[in-house]
């Protein structure tokens, strides 16, 4: 190990790299200064303005019913996707439709989106922006517990149909468990996902329901404010929460 | 075999995956508290079978009954979903639930039959000790050694009582000490839970010695039902003779009382009136080795190219010219000659098998 260690240089750099802007932003967000570049002193003032800024407060709210709505239908959806595809469908091409939603350029899928909800006459609002995250959250819940079902012994469903349980109580007491940590993991990749998501919320959305990542880009047009440092580190605490309680819930429900 | 004890009975079931036939036309009946095994290389329907007794695969013709303990009329077992079979399978990964302990792995079945709180916890506790689990019953499957997972999943399908137990190759999983101790296990519990046992293994040695009567499949056919011993002694064909035991095959010639091969006729017993093209079956503990002077009478002479002392016992292999395979000998002690030593062979011919080879 010692022989290599001029190898970590590129891996703190890379670090560095990546977390001291972070953490200049959440140092940022604790500065009493208007201007977001100088240090004037401590203060949670931005803090208070955040709460207190309706349009935010709004945007907040919308993004939460936005990602939470998502969640819910896309792990419901993709969960039987990948079941459905994993059990009948032996084919490779069958499983890339299913993903492809996850893996085409977030522009094309707006775009589409928002051709399609005009074509079926949908009015652009926040279900609409529901309805689209529930397409890419799909793609994702279903490659992440399809992957789930490829490392899961598939005789268990068979043993609990010899032990005498139906198919249903077979599905609720031996898959859904078994692939628990799949469909959490899943799950929670969505929510975070729909929580920032821009591009897609952005072309799907009506104008009086704007989710949280418009509000900030609309606010950000007229230059960074420490409120908005005070918002992204409260989505970042938001986000770490949410990553490592997943990986938490994961390891205690994975007893393979 | 009375009506009472024949408790499954398979008639013309055959089953085939498009162009690959897994079993063809296979017949038989396993009796109450037999110990059955079915026994064969992979691809011999074996695994097939078995699945189709439990509720996994369907046959395309043919039919398998069981004798219910409520009726004397058997029950139709094709006509039922696998939850609804009197029958259990321990299958070959265990298939245990990993999100479960021990205990609710047991449980599993019991809570599906709807019995009450204290039957289940008593019934846990006993299966719990007879299998020797008591300590890990509330340990999840992962933290278990294979031969304890072996356990679990043994408890899991026994705890429902059912007739008949199949257990899908369950030994294949351990290693060489642990599957002997399990093997006289499985045959213990076998008597002390009194359930009927269809065992499915590719291993002869396994089968052998666990087994009451034993199946050999091949192709998808049942080549010979018969107890160990009668299907060492008495193979019925063939491949039934090369896959039971081990032993030196001669190809040649059947006449009236003689069997010609590679140049050579051998005074030979053949009850069944063999002609033509025939296979004589040597035993390596029929062989006898001795010098090769014509003054000893051999049947053959070759040359030793492998000896093996096993400490009670030695093995002698030896290749004799024109002969494609060479001869294999045992014998209590310790190799009386070594490698590349001429010595005569010779069998007593009432106690090879003479058998016809199809055409």
């Amino acid at each position: 190990m010692h022989k290599i260690g001029w190898l970590r240089v590129p891996l703190v750099a890379t670090y560095a790299f990546l977390y001291i802007p972070i953490a200049v932003l959440v140092v940022m967000s604790f500065n009493a200064s208007k201007n977001p570049f100088t240090w004037t002193g401590f203060s949670t003032k931005w803090y208070s303005a955040l709460f207190d800024n309706e349009l935010i407060r709004q945007g907040f709210i919308n993004t939460m019913i936005v990602a939470v709505g998502a969640t819910i239908f896309a792990t419901i959806l993709g969960t039987l996707l990948a079941i459905g595809v994993a059990r009948y469908f032996r084919s490779a091409v069958v499983e890339a439709y299913s993903l492809a939603p996850a893996i085409i350029p977030d522009l094309v899928l707006a775009i589409g989106l928002l051709a399609f909800f005009a074509l079926v006459g949908v009015t652009l609002s926040l279900f609409s922006v529901l309805l689209a995250h529930v397409v890419f959250g799909m793609a994702f819940v279903s490659a992440v517990v399809i992957a789930r079902i490829g490392q899961t012994d598939s005789s268990l469903e068979e043993a609990s149909r010899d032990l005498g349980a139906s198919a249903t109580t077979t599905f609720f007491r031996i898959t859904l468990p078994s692939l628990a940590p799949g469909i959490i993991a899943g799950a929670l990749l969505v929510f975070t996902l729909s929580l920032d998501e821009f591009v897609v919320a952005y072309f799907t959305n009506g104008p009086a329901t704007p989710t949280l990542p418009i509000v900030i880009y609309s606010m950000v047009r007229f230059g960074v404010t420490p409120e908005i440092n005070a918002l992204a580190a409260l989505l970042l605490l938001v986000s770490f929460t949410i990553v490592i309680s997943a990986q938490r819930i994961t390891r205690l429900t994975d007893a393979v | 075999m009375t009506l009472e004890t024949r408790l499954l009975t398979i008639s013309g079931v055959s089953k085939a995956y498009g162009e690959v036939i897994a079993l063809d036309d296979v017949s038989f009946e396993i009796k109450q508290n037999e110990f059955f095994a079915l026994l064969g290389p992979s691809g011999c329907g074996k695994t097939t079978l078995l699945r189709s007794i439990a509720g996994f695969e369907d046959p395309d013709a043919g039919a398998i009954t069981i004798l219910g303990s409520e009726s004397p009329t058997p029950i139709n077992l094709l006509s039922l979903p696998p939850n609804k079979r009197p029958v259990n399978l321990m299958f070959q990964s265990y298939a245990l639930f990993p999100h479960m302990n021990v205990r609710k792995n047991i449980m599993y079945g019991l809570q599906r039959e709807g019995l009450s709180k204290d039957e289940i916890a008593q019934r846990v506790e006993e299966v719990l000790v007879t299998t020797g689990l008591t300590d890990k019953a509330s340990v999840r499957p992962a933290q278990l050694s294979g031969g304890q997972r072996q356990r679990v999943a043994l408890a899991r399908a026994i705890v429902n009582r059912p007739p008949l137990l199949l257990l899908g190759e369950p030994l294949s999983a351990l290693d060489r000490k642990v599957r002997a101790e399990m093997q006289i296990e499985l045959k213990r519990l076998q008597h002390e839970v009194g359930i009927t046992f269809v065992v499915v293994t590719h291993d002869q040695e396994e089968a052998m010695s666990m087994a009451d009567r034993i199946a050999v499949m091949h192709e998808g056919r049942v080549q010979q039902i018969a107890d160990p011993v009668t299907l060492y002694a008495q193979p019925a064909n063939v491949f039934v003779a090369d896959f039971i035991g081990s032993g030196s095959l001669l190809h040649g010639v059947a006449g009236q009382g003689s069997f010609s091969a590679y140049g050579s006729t051998f005074h030979c017993h053949n009850p069944d009136q063999i002609a033509g093209s025939a296979v004589l079956v040597l035993r390596p503990e029929e062989v006898r080795i001795t010098g090769a002077e014509p003054a000893e009478n051999p049947l053959m002479v070759g040359s030793i190219i492998e000896t093996h002392f096993y400490g009670g016992s030695s093995s002698t292999t030896v290749r004799v010219p024109g002969v494609e395979n060479p001869i294999v000998a045992s014998h209590p002690g310790a190799p009386l000659y070594t490698v590349g030593d001429q010595v005569g062979l010779s069998w007593n011919p009432q106690s090879a098998v003479l058998l016809q080879v199809q055409p």
